[in-house]
Parts: C-alpha cells; structure tokens; sequence
C-alpha cells in the first residue's frame, strides 16, 4: 500500500467529508473550515446567503483580484411529512438518485440518524423518491425526533485505499481540501485572492452567483470534481482517476474561458505536472455563476477527477488531490496574463 | 431575535364590505403575465397617499419605499405578485374563432367549455369544444391538446379583440361562507394583503412593497425589482396548493403541500429558494407567540419571487409566505377568509418584531 506523505491536506479531507453540510445547512461544515484557515488569511467573512469567503494578499502593480470557489455543501435529503406510525417522506435536496438511496443511512443535522426503506414496487417498477421513506426507529409521529423541514446527510466513514480515497460528498469537499491546502501554502503573490467557501451549489450555483457578484473579481476559477470514463462499461469520456488534474473546456454549464483554459496549461506544463483536457457534456458549476456575473467575468473550472458522483461513496485519487493543489498553488502565485 | 412588543400597536385585521369590494377588484381584474395594467391600476389608486415614494420601474413592477423611524431600521423587501397566468391570441381564424396559446402554467384540462374575458375591455368568448351528442367514446377519452382549441367570440367580437391579447376565466369572486371562490387568487391576495400591510406598516422598519410583474413566467419582475432595492431581506408573499382532501384509499395523505384552515403556510424549501432558517424561526415564533394558526408548506417543487430576490446582488436572506388554496391556476380557486386574515396578520405582527438582530450570523442554522 502505498504511504499518503501529505497528512494535512489527507486529515483535512477526512474532516471535511465526514461533516454533515447539505445545501441550505452549512453552518457546521461552514465553522470548521472557518476555524481551519482563519490564521492563513488577511480577512474572512460570511456572506447574505452563508458563503465563507477569505481575502489572501492584496492586489499589487500587475496582480489580479481572483475568486477560487469550492462548494462546501452536499446533496441530501429534507422531510416533508412524518406519518402516525413515525415513518418520515422527504424529497432530495440536489440530484439524489433514489438507486443510492435504498438501504442507505443518513444523519440529520439535529444528530438523529436514520436509515431509508423503500414501499413494495410493482413488477418492473423503477424506484423513485415517492416510493421510499426514513425510519429513525420512531413508533409513532408523537415520539418522533424528526418533523418536517428537518434536514439530513449521507452517512457514511471516509475509508483510505492508499492511492484511492472514498467518501460522501467527496463532491465537493475534496475541491474543498484542494483550496484550503492552496490557500495555506500560498505565500508570496501580486494577486489579490478570494477563496469562496460557496453554499447552495448543488441546487443551482446560488451561492456562487451573489458571492461572485459581492466579489467582482477579474479572473474566477471553480474547483470542483468531475466526471470520469474509466469504469466498466461506464460512459464515454476522457478523464480517468490518477492521470492528473483535469481542465475544463466545457461542461453543460459554461464554456470554459479559453484564456483560463491556456493559464491553466501553461501553468501545468511549468510544473511538469500531468494534466487531462475535461470535456463534460452533462453538469456544472460554480464557473457558471462567475462568468455571468455583472458585466461578465472570464472563468475556469479546475477539476477532480471522481468516480460514482453522487452516490455516498465517490472516490478520488490522492495525487489527483495533491497535483490540484500545486497547480492551483502555483497559478496564483504569479502574475495573470490573459 | 425578537424584540419585545408591548406597546406596539396591535392590529386586527378584517375583511369588510370595502375590503371585500378592493379584493374583488383584484380577483376579477385581467392581469396575464406581461399585461399587468388594470391590477397596477388598482395599485396606484389604493396608494395614493404612497404617491411621493411609488414608482413604475422599466419592467412594470410598482416600487413602494415606505421609509420607517428610528435607527437601525431593516429594510424588507415584500413582493407580491400582480399577474395571472392565463391565454392569448395567436391567430384569427375567421367566424369569431381565435387561436390561442397559454401564459404560464395551466393545465390544458383545465381549458375545455370555460368563458373567458379577453383584453382590457373584457370581451366575453368561451373556449369550446364539440357538443357530446356528437363525439364518439374516443374522442371524449382523449385529452384536447390547446392546439386544437379555439376561443369563440361571437361574430362581433372579432372586431373587438386583437391578436396578442390576453385572456383569462370569465370567473367573479364570490364568498361561500366562511370561503371565497375566485380566479386569479394567486397573487391578488398577495396584492390585497401587501396593500392593507402598506396602510398599515410598523414604524420600525423601512417597507420595500413590490408589486411584481411576471412571477408566473420566471420571476422576472421580482429580479430587477431587487436588483433595485437591494434589500436587507426579502419575503415573497404568494399562494400556495393545499392538496388537502383525503386519498381515495383512506391512507394518510402525506402529500397535502398545505391544508385549509391550517393558516399561512411558511416555507422551507421550494424548487427557487431554500429559505433562510432564521426568517423562518423569526416568522413561526412570531405566530406562536401571537396565537395565529401557521403551517409549513410541505418542501417540494414550485418557486416563488423568493427565488429571485435572494439571488439579487450579493444576496438576500429570503422566505416565503403563502396563502393555502385549493385548485390554483384553473378557473376557480378556493380559500378560507380566515387563512387570508392570518397571514396578515401573522406578516404584521412578525414585521413589528423585526429588527437587526435577524441578520446575526450565529443565528444561522
């Protein structure tokens, strides 16, 4: 098995996922990445909407104010009825498949945990959300520690594969790790930098569009994770686990400033560092909201390469993690010629 | 969160006979999506004495800045919406008949045998179909597509209708009692509750009133109306499906979204907006502590002006606030009077309490 060398950025991502932050509910995973970075930066604060944003440098002769963003919430789940006998129904909060929701436990957010238990299905019936429900081991509505409006997460324990690292909501709190561990070894910089802590990404990049517009920076850059075309019989597509960062180019979202795009190689080249061109055709990001900002922000996504998006265990590759992070690290560090 | 209201001055709210003649206006106005005239009408002629600080914006929406006393005032942004969904003209086919498509959601069920109004003259037509003495036991379980439907005018409505003009159901409000029964309910009651709130506004906080156009095709009137006001909070008041009768199996209905006499529904989560949880901690107190009925909508899909308004700028804290009701966006809604005076009620007392500790970061959870 191969040694993760790197404990900070590794002990960070294992904090990180294993924090309960659905979209709507960050303040416990918002806290904790406050606590992480507050000494490493010149400001930090808390937006309208709930986005953590944190200034590094200022900006100087030649330097840029940059907006890195990395959503810290996750998909989940919210009740919507708890019935007499204590069996709650909820809807998704973000794209959450009701394949990976049989069988599956959660954890509200008031600490009550819970397991999900599907009706009977006709023969040939697709589940869907309508046909499950949350049992949290309540008899009946009375002693019920759940109502409605109540909000959980996936559950489920980081597990380290060596190389490979599996968890829920590794989307996107693997981008998460990725900025806070740039954020903490960027030194010396003509730019002045925003790293967005963005909330409510997976039901629409609206924590994004209003942190971009408070921001107003010149260059945005998202970080998130992506799709990959290396599993059996999975969809076509160019990414793969452990070949490096991959690039944006397009996703349904945006269409990736190619100035960003060409930063974004250059910089990868430089450092000698493996790379892959990223060419989504379903999904999107907090580069979206960048872009269409005001009168318009050139923006990029760096991405992650990650396996089973979604489901309570996605994976990533460590050096995948640690390439992003010296790549992001050594793109803000110098002056920005687009 | 809440500060202390002793002395406050307390309101009761009560549908009379120029209540009820002002809400009657609302409902059985022609206001579609894009044509909010005749309700912007209504608008300006309650509020005259608004007249100084209400403005039409280049969109349409109408714009009161009701500034309050005192220091640290929250500036509230409260939006409801003016238009209706409903139909307009497309085509003229000759002999009366007209072409039409519909604005907003409607269900194409909802159309077959129903009069309508059409235009700011409200000339009468009915959308009509074949007689059932002459369709044959396929036709009638087919659903009519809109295409094939036509609004009939008569012969000389022809020349009193144009192609682009709106419609909608030909529907006037009327009380059942403890109920009322009208089209175009939602919004106006919004718009009815938004008005009295404005005549009566707390002193303690400066009053955004937005009277919105275009909601029901995209929030589109809500967003460059907070664009404008780039308010400290935003509450859109709307209404809201109660799917309240029993299942046909006697199980549990776990799907109402809201119940009659359940009182406002305050919302958690829709398909636009999560709502801010210290907004709605601030409004469900605010009920329990004055004894007014309340009920979450049950999350789900849908969206409000919510939507739009917590996006604005740098973002919004927003919530919103309904009025439950039966059978929306067809040609007769149905909701109970006391619902309606409770959500002013509830909106009046909460805005009385309101102050700048609502926007404690810590509070946020």
């Amino acid at each position: 098995m191969m040694v993760n060398k790197n404990n900070d950025l590794l002990n960070i991502l294992e904090m990180l996922v294993e924090t309960p932050g659905p979209s709507g509910s960050e303040h416990l995973i918002r806290t904790k990445i406050e606590e992480e970075i507050r000494d490493y930066v010149d400001e930090v604060y808390t937006d309208a909407l709930g986005n953590l944003i944190a200034r590094k440098g200022k900006k100087a002769e030649g330097g840029k104010r940059v907006m890195v963003s990395a959503h810290v919430d996750e998909i989940g789940l919210m009740v919507t009825h708890v019935d007499e006998n204590g069996f709650a129904r909820f809807i998704a909060i973000g794209g959450v498949s009701p394949l990976t929701c049989v069988g599956g436990r959660i954890l509200f957010i008031n600490g009550t945990p819970g397991v999900i238990g599907m009706e009977r299905l006709e023969k040939d019936e697709q589940p869907s959300l309508a046909k499950l429900f949350i049992d949290t081991g309540a008899t009946s509505k009375e002693d019920s520690r759940i109502g409605v409006g109540d909000v959980a997460g996936f559950e489920r324990p980081f597990m380290n594969l060596g190389k490979r690292l599996v968890a829920k909501s590794m989307d996107d709190r693997a981008a998460v790790a990725v900025a806070i561990e740039a954020l903490k070894t960027l030194k010396e910089t003509v730019n002045e930098v925003y790293f967005v802590f963005s909330v409510q990404e997976e039901v629409g990049l609206r924590g994004a569009i209003t942190a971009a517009y408070g921001v107003d920076p010149d260059v945005g850059i998202a970080v998130d994770v992506t799709r990959t075309g290396d599993t059996p019989k999975g969809v076509k597509m160019d990414v793969s686990l452990g070949k490096g960062p991959a690039i944006k180019v397009r996703d349904s979202s945006f269409i990736a400033d190619p100035r960003v795009v060409r930063w974004m190689v250059e910089e990868a080249k430089a450092q000698g560092l493996p790379y892959q061109m990223e060419v989504l055709e379903a999904g999107g990001t907090d580069g979206a909201a960048i872009q269409r900002t005001r009168a318009g922000v050139p923006a990029g996504c760096l991405s992650i390469p990650c396996r089973y998006i979604h489901s309570p265990s996605e994976m990533v590759d460590f050096d995948d993690l640690q390439q992003c992070v010296s790549l992001l690290t050594g793109m803000l560090t110098k002056e920005i010629e687009l | 969160m809440a500060r202390k209201v002793e002395n406050a001055k307390k309101y009761s709210p009560k549908l009379g006979k120029k209540e009820l003649e002002l809400l009657t206006r609302l409902s059985n106005a022609l206001a579609v999506s894009g044509d909010e005239q005749e309700v912007r009408e209504i608008v300006y002629e309650e509020l005259k004495e608004f007249k100084d600080c209400m403005h039409t914006d280049a969109m349409g929406n109408v714009l009161v800045n009701r500034e309050g006393t005192g220091n640290d005032r929250v500036r509230v942004m409260l939006a409801a919406h003016m238009d209706e969904v409903g139909m307009m003209l497309t085509k003229e086919d000759g002999d009366g008949l007209f072409e039409f498509v519909v604005v907003g959601g409607v269900d194409p069920r909802q159309l077959v045998g129903k009069p309508v109004i059409i235009g700011r003259k409200h000339i009468p037509g009915v959308i009509g179909a074949k007689a059932i003495h002459l369709t044959t036991k396929e036709e009638r379980e087919r659903e009519l597509k809109v295409e094939t439907l036509r609004i009939d005018v008569g012969l000389n409505g022809s020349n009193l209708v144009e192609i682009g003009d709106r419609a909608t159901f030909a529907t006037s409000l009327a009380v059942l009692g403890p109920s009322l029964r009208g089209k175009a309910l939602d919004d106006r009651l919004g718009v009815f509750n938004l008005i009295q709130l404005l005549k009566n506004a707390p002193e303690n906080i400066d009053l955004l009133a937005t009277f919105t156009v275009q909601e029901e095709l995209g929030l589109r009137g809500a967003k460059v109306a907070a664009y404008h006001f780039d308010p400290d909070i935003g509450i859109a008041m709307d209404s809201t499906p109660a799917n309240d009768l029993p299942d046909f199996d006697g199980e549990e209905n776990t799907r109402h979204n809201t119940k009659l006499d359940g009182g406002p529904a305050i919302y958690l989560m829709d398909g636009a907006t999560i709502g801010d949880r210290r907004l709605v901690k601030w409004l469900t107190e605010s009920a329990e502590s004055e004894k007014i009925p309340w009920q979450y909508r049950q999350p789900g899909r849908g969206g409000t002006d919510a939507g739009a308004i917590h996006t604005a700028r740098a973002g919004v804290p927003s919530v919103s606030v309904s009025v439950p009701q039966r059978y929306l966006h067809s040609a007769a809604g149905m909701v109970r009077i006391d619902d309606v005076l409770n959500t002013l009620k509830l909106m009046h007392a909460a805005l009385l309490r309101l102050d700048k500790n609502i926007l404690n970061p810590q509070e946020r959870k």
